[in-house]
């Protein structure tokens, strides 16, 4: 093993903690659809490629970045519920496993979809602010990587207001802690579902776009980034945010630390390692009292 | 009966059924080239048996951005064959040749059994088969259980080694063995004592940094430092940081798209200036822009000269060759050319070089055998990876001498000789 | 429940298994080519693990979104006695599926402590591992890319190598995991595996000791995959990790949901019928679209995921019985018959 220092160190930290970021994420939209619909959306994933596709798409079709961005997170929303008009919505009743199998059905054919239009070459997005890198007593932060940290922030903060100050954030609250006094009060959940469902593929499309220009884009980088994200969530029980965003940030860095000092082909193993460790070290119980409250 | 077998009976009878669909579904649709029931022949004089030659790559995939090209080259040369009417033998009988293209995915467990599909069902007389190593090895014991010839177009240098094992199988990459030494010796010559080695972690990957440890042991430069990292990678920069920290002078990369653009983006982030010296991964113009240019600028690596077709000497015999390839296929598939449409156009040309030796009237098991022969000793054939002279001891027939360096100038590749190092 | 599901009387069971057997005999006779028969040869691999899927996810309750993790191990197990050590095929079999069974059984008691979606995403989890350490171990898997050259199992002698031989001896073995499985499902440990599935707490007052029949279930439908698993090694000569993958875990839960969970015969034609559908679409999808078919493919398999899990969560072989029962049966069939000209 080199000889790091400080420096070394402080890199690791920085690089796991941007990557963590992005698991954060999409574990929130996760969490996020599950709390309101009790779905577990294993095609979340998926909606980051298209968040990025699209912004690779409205990019090239010579839009200015930021307009490219909103329009391809915009317009994923907007597939997002569909998706859940179309697929979870007939199966409401259906067992668990159908429902899994559901969502990860539908995240091939999408993979499959986006294949057959965008083919197998990868993409890419320009930086967002182009320009040297961060020097940070030794380390380097790429400036993407500064993005991807202030973008979580922002979601976070944005998502916070959104539950504590207005009714419509009250709503949803109301659907994920108990769906039929929600509906008693006049919550409309099946509308619920379908909004939740939409932002929580907005969120994903969000972390999809901002990490476009740092890796790049492919038809099939849906299925690592899904799967990493819902290790996160199960950090929360499926329940809690806060437990996701401090376990996302958590996960990349351990990622980051084993790939550094131990070897970098384990580095995937440690997600599902993680993974496993969570589910037995938690009861039922401690998920169920830690309910989403949407504070971040 | 009992309701039970009553439901059992039913049940089976639907399996016999659904499976009798399979007999009829099945044999009866080889994958069409898109070019199929092409030509009705006129009036030619004697017309031979057709040939059926099989073509497998990874069309979809993780390894698509290599058998796209691949596949392309070989609808390309279906096309020149339909217009032409197909090969002359020896005794002048006309043959028409059909490519038999099929999707790996890039799997071995799908390509063995589409594999055994053309040998046995389809009849091939041979098949270009296998664009990643690790395909092209878990075809290898098919094609010698069935002495059918293969044709890889991947890298790795056990899919023809030990000869004696291999007496069906060839390729027509440049194996790591050829390219690996141009990279340490561009180290060595710049002066460079200790290098690290990273490599993508895969049959391909596993080939390379073996040819790079050889290279590097005969050469007398020093390893300091290796690293794997996946073909899907997103996040290189554990590996990179320790790269930092080590007293490596150059980095040596064993890797393709889209790996090797990331690291090479993830390496000029981390502000690091030591020389990045690729292997022919990179060899596609995609790579330059997927990097960025300004972070692909000054990358070094050796390839096949169809890079610099332009900038090579007129005594080259590559040159017109390389020439026409690249106008024809750009033409045909709409994009420009890379090493590996031209893997793909030489393993073809391989087959059909040895095809025009066969005389009209052998059996499909004697056209197969009589073709390896053929093959085997196939000399002086200038495709697009080198000038390939094979033998019973050599079944790539390449050498050091096919392979140029390059350095990505500006966006473009530069031909990058010794004089200019 | 399905029609499937519960008793049988042993006459109806026995003739239903005669059948079967007749049919399998007879069919290579209608379909000859090797990619027909390499089809069935699939199939028949494939049953065994979905028979085993089907006692544990159907009678035991429990979510398997990791058998092929099972199934990678049996392949594995005896590709690595074989090429490495050299031991013969008919050993490394049983030893490899005593050593997955054995892999079961430690899995398995954290992971029975949880339930529902968790229980589902631990199994996640596990399969996903396994594939990552067979990716690993590179010096004895062969890394990424898999080990080739596996030798053939040999019947006195003589390798196993045309795809009618090997299609006759793995039918062989999925008549006797079927066999097996529904004198399982017919005793007093699947009448216990019931109960365990409808209802826990009243299955723990009877007096079931829930956790060792569990674990039971999950070994025997481990040992079912790592035999499958092996003698899918012995037919390809090669393994990858990609052949035990994600992917398959979750085709081989489709095969199981298609014949019907709960239903062990449905195990066969779940697999047959999902098999079938995968190879019509690589076939027609070429005709319509030209070359590249594999997106579409994709596609389709995807979708067709979906719309089985909405519209038939059930199963094939209860819509079967249920449209059987619906027009009356046998006798329902005859008078048919009858009326007609």
């Amino acid at each position: 093993m080199p000889d790091y220092d400080f420096s070394d160190y402080l890199q690791f930290l920085i690089s796991g903690a941007s990557t963590g970021s992005i698991y954060v994420l999409i574990a929130l939209g996760l969490v996020f659809i599950y709390n309101v619909t009790g779905v577990i959306n294993l095609a979340q994933g998926e909606f980051a490629m298209l968040g990025a596709m699209l912004g690779v798409v409205f990019y090239k079709a010579n839009l200015p970045l930021g307009v490219s961005a909103l329009l391809a997170v915009i317009c994923v929303v907007g597939i997002g519920a569909l998706i859940q008009r179309l697929t979870i919505h007939p199966a409401r009743r259906a067992p668990e496993v159908s429902v899994i199998m559901i969502t990860i059905g539908t995240a091939i054919a999408v993979r499959g979809l986006a294949l057959l239009v965008w083919g197998t070459t990868p993409h890419s997005l320009p930086d967002f602010s182009p320009g040297s890198p961060v020097r940070l007593w030794g380390a380097v932060l790429g400036r993407q990587r500064l993005w991807i940290v202030g973008t979580a922030a922002v979601v976070l903060l944005i998502l916070y207001l959104f539950f504590e100050f207005t009714l419509l954030g009250k709503a949803v609250r109301a659907c994920a802690i108990d769906r039929q006094a929600a509906e008693l009060v006049g919550v409309d959940t099946q509308g619920m579902a379908l909004l939740a469902y939409g932002i929580g593929a907005g969120m994903s499309a969000i972390a999809g776009i901002v990490i476009a220009p740092l890796t790049l884009v492919s038809y099939n980088m849906g299925l690592s980034l899904g799967l990493k994200g819902f290790v996160v969530s199960i950090m929360g029980g499926m329940v809690s945010a806060p437990a996701a965003v401090v376990g996302g940030l958590l996960l990349g860095i351990l990622e980051s630390l084993a790939s550094g000092l131990l070897s970098s082909g384990i580095k995937d193993a440690v997600a599902f390692v993680v993974l496993f460790a969570v589910l037995l070290g938690r009861t039922m119980n401690l998920g169920e009292h830690l309910r989403f409250r949407g504070r971040s | 009966m009992s309701g039970r077998s009553r439901s059992a009976l039913l049940l089976a009878i639907v399996l016999a059924v659904a499976t009798a669909l399979t007999g009829c579904v099945a044999p009866a649709t080889p994958a069409p080239s898109p070019t199929a029931e092409a030509v009705a022949p006129e009036e030619k004089p004697a017309e031979g048996t057709p040939y059926k030659v099989g073509f497998l790559a990874a069309i979809t995939g993780g390894a698509a951005f290599l058998g796209e090209p691949e596949r392309n080259a070989a609808v390309m040369i279906q096309k020149q064959l339909d217009a032409q009417g197909g090969i002359v033998g020896p005794d002048g009988v006309r043959h028409r040749v059909q490519l038999l293209i099929h999707d790996t995915e890039g799997k071995g467990d799908v390509a063995i059994p589409v594999a055994k599909k053309i040998i046995s069902d389809d009849g091939v007389v041979a098949s270009v088969a296998g664009t990643t190593s690790g395909v092209s090895m878990a075809l290898v014991p098919v094609f010698q259980e069935a002495e059918v010839v293969m044709v890889s177009m991947a890298s790795s240098s056990a899919i023809v080694e030990p000869v004696s094992e291999r007496k069906w199988i060839f390729k027509t990459a440049q194996s790591n063995k050829h390219t690996a030494p141009w990279q340490v010796r561009y180290a060595k010559a710049k002066g460079y004592t200790k290098v690290a080695n990273f490599y993508v972690h895969d049959a391909y990957g596993e080939d390379g940094a073996s040819a790079i440890r050889e290279a590097a042991k005969a050469e007398g430069i020093e390893i300091v430092l290796e690293e794997t990292f996946n073909a899907g990678d997103a996040d290189m920069t554990a590996q990179l940081t320790k790269l930092k920290a080590s007293d490596a002078q150059a980095l040596l990369v064993t890797a393709i798209t889209p790996a090797a653009p990331v690291l090479t983006k993830q390496f000029r982030e981390m502000g690091l200036e030591i020389p990045l010296i690729h292997n022919h991964g990179i060899g596609m113009k995609p790579f330059i822009t997927l990097a960025g240019v300004e972070n692909a600028e000054g990358v070094v690596f050796p390839m096949g000269k169809l890079v610099a077709a332009d900038q090579l000497p007129d005594g080259d015999p590559q040159k017109q060759v390389l020439q026409q390839f690249i106008r024809d296929y750009e033409a045909s598939a709409g994009g420009p050319a890379s090493t590996f449409a031209g893997h793909g156009w030489d393993a073809v040309m391989l087959i059909l070089k040895g095809l025009e030796k066969l005389p009209d009237g052998l059996s499909l098991e004697e056209q197969r055998t009589r073709l390896r022969d053929e093959i085997e000793n196939l000399k002086g054939f200038a495709g697009t990876g080198g000038v390939f002279n094979l033998s019973p001891e050599d079944h790539v027939g390449l050498s050091p001498d096919d392979v140029v360096m390059v350095r990505i100038t500006n966006g473009e590749w530069e031909y990058f000789p010794p004089e200019k190092w | 429940m399905t029609a499937l599901s519960g008793r049988w009387s042993r006459r109806g069971r026995w003739t239903g298994i005669a059948t079967l057997v007749t049919v399998l005999a007879l069919l290579p006779l209608i379909l000859r080519t090797p990619y027909a028969l390499s089809t069935l040869v699939l199939i028949g691999i494939y049953s065994i693990v979905t028979i085993g899927l089907c006692l544990l996810m159907g009678y035991a309750g429990q979510v398997s979104l990791g058998q092929a993790a099972f199934f990678g191990l049996g392949a594995y197990g005896s590709a690595i006695l074989t090429t490495h050590l050299r031991w013969s095929p008919w050993l490394a079999m049983p030893v490899s599926a005593v050593f997955t069974a054995i892999v079961a059984y430690l899995i398995g008691v954290p992971i029975f402590r949880l339930h529902g979606h968790y229980l589902a995403m631990g199994t996640l989890a596990f399969g996903i591992i396994v594939t990552i350490f067979l990716s690993e171990w590179k010096e004895y898997t062969g890394g990424p890319s898999g080990l080739p050259g596996i030798p053939r199992l040999t019947l006195r002698g003589t390798p196993i190598k045309t795809d009618l031989a090997y299609y006759y001896l793995v039918w062989a073995f999925a008549i006797v995991a079927l066999i097996i499985a529904l004198n399982v499902v017919d005793s007093r440990f699947g009448r216990a595996l019931r109960a365990i599935r409808d209802s826990e707490p009243a299955a723990q007052s009877l007096g079931i000791e829930i956790s060792s029949y569990k674990l039971r279930t999950l070994a025997l439908s481990a040992v079912y995959a790592s035999v499958a698993g092996s003698l899918h090694a012995h037919y390809m000569i090669f393994v990858s990790p990609n052949a035990c993958d994600l992917d398959l875990s979750i085709r081989l839960v489709l095969m199981a949901a298609v014949g019907g969970l709960a239903s062990i015969w449905g195990a066969p034609f779940g697999t047959a019928l999902v098999i079938l559908l995968t190879l019509v679409l690589r076939e027609i999808i070429p005709l319509l679209s030209g070359y590249g078919s594999g997106e579409h493919q994709i596609i389709a398999y995807g979708a067709l995921l979906v719309v089985i899990m909405i519209f038939m969560p059930q199963g094939l072989s209860a819509t079967v019985s249920r449209t059987w029962r619906r027009m009356g049966g046998l006798d329902g069939l005859r008078r048919r018959l009858r009326r007609a000209p």
